[in-house]
């Protein structure tokens, strides 16, 4: 149940959004330091996601088999590799890994 | 879809037959624009089938999964929410984090409303396909007919296939059973990752990520689930404002400078920074997208950020 309403918050705080950028005169969101910000925020919570996600488990940080995944996306990130094969590299790596018992 | 964001910008230089160098057509085929679009959309609604997977895999059923790509519609805010969600957090932690996501869906609503000029009545439907792809197509195309032919086929084509693939991901994570094992965890971290090298730009930009990562990891063993997401989210601000202070004196003389007309609060230096809405999305030196995907994965800057972003988190350990 908590989920749905996780589920619905989220929802309606998106649309919200998405539909404040389309009503909102030109002009109120363009002050220099909002965009600004609007820039970087998303910066700040991916890098944290992408860490969190890959070391975090429950309250501890552990190195795992995901590290791995995740560095193996990077370096498909740096050879310029499309989206879709950056996450299948981190994937296979991943289970590499934890097959080999990683 | 998530927000990775292919880069039709240089899609223009893609059609030969179609437009002469890198000269800015006056006018677009439509065929040309349709064809950027198709090239988008196709390539990062297949993705949808990770977020499926990634959805399952983190406990939720079939129809909350596709709850979630139908009436939120913008990748990173769903992986964010499922991620956070099979962490244990608290569901409107989690709701918080995935909202602050998405709140940069607002300026590439405020560039595309100018661009669209769309009657009142129709922006409430348009406001749902207003993402990073979305955004760059449109704001790829030289005149508002493409703007909007753009915008549409993109979204229609984005909206219908992350739908699609993210049904069968969630069913396919089903039948696989324990997605851990297939180092389906895996992905999650690796589409921010994508998501996030195109916009690790500047100095600022990696600072911002930098300290993110410190608080996000460091805070992880002591605040409850979703909270450390939100506290990292503090970086932000917290490096424009060490930024700003840095720039105090340059900003002293711009004052002075004020009475003679010039515009206050914009050093030029600062003004050179400001890339508004598509951070993501307006960037375009490469030149393959529509064909060989999607991806935020093909800037080639990326390189050496994401090659700092990497080590950074191996210091942080």
């Amino acid at each position: 149940m908590s989920i749905w309403i996780a589920i619905a918050a989220t929802a309606v705080g998106c649309y919200l959004v998405k539909l404040v950028g389309l009503l909102v005169p030109a002009g109120a969101l363009e002050r220099p330091l909002v965009q600004r910000l609007a820039a970087l925020l998303p910066v700040a919570l991916l890098a944290a996601l992408t860490a969190q996600q890959t070391f975090g488990a429950h309250d501890s940080l552990v190195i795992d088999a995901r590290a791995a995944g995740v560095a193996a996306a990077a370096l498909a990130l740096l050879l310029r590799a499309p989206f879709l094969v950056v996450v299948a590299a981190a994937v296979a790596v991943t289970a590499g890994v934890r097959a080999l018992g990683g | 879809m998530a927000e990775q964001t292919a880069h039709p910008t240089s899609d223009p230089q893609q059609g030969p037959p179609l437009t002469t160098g890198t000269a800015q057509p006056l006018s677009k085929p439509d065929s040309a624009v349709v064809r950027d679009a198709l090239g988008v959309g196709i390539a990062v609604g297949l993705s949808g089938f990770a977020f499926g997977v990634t959805s399952a895999g983190a406990g939720l059923t079939l129809l909350q999964t596709c709850a979630l790509s139908l009436l939120v519609f913008t990748g990173a805010s769903q992986f964010a929410l499922v991620g956070a969600i099979a962490a244990g957090g608290n569901p409107l932690t989690a709701a918080a984090g995935a909202f602050f996501l998405g709140v940069r869906n607002a300026f590439y609503g405020l560039r595309l409303s100018q661009l669209l000029a769309l009657p009142k009545a129709v922006r409430p439907l348009a406001a749902h396909w207003v993402i990073d792809e979305t955004t760059a197509v449109a704001l790829a195309q030289p005149d508002r007919r493409s703007v909007r032919l753009g915008f549409t086929v993109t979204g229609l084509t984005l909206y219908v296939l992350w739908n699609l693939t993210t049904l069968l991901g969630a069913l396919g994570a089903e039948a696989i059973g324990d997605t851990n094992a297939w180092g389906l965890d895996a992905a999650g971290p690796a589409v921010f990752l994508a998501l996030l090298a195109p916009m690790l730009r500047t100095a600022t930009e990696r600072a911002v990520a930098g300290l993110a990562v410190l608080l996000g990891l460091g805070l992880l063993p002591v605040l409850p689930a979703g909270l450390p997401v939100l506290v990292a989210a503090l970086a932000a601000p917290a490096v424009l404002w060490l930024k700003g202070r840095s720039l105090d004196l340059a900003t002293e003389r711009f004052k002075r400078s004020e009475a003679d007309g010039g515009r206050s609060e914009r050093s030029p230096r600062h003004e050179a920074r400001i890339e508004p809405v598509s951070t993501t999305g307006t960037d375009h030196d490469t030149a393959a997208p529509a064909a060989s995907g999607t991806a935020s994965a093909e800037t080639p800057r990326t390189d050496p950020e994401t090659r700092r972003h990497d080590s950074q988190k191996g210091e942080d350990r």
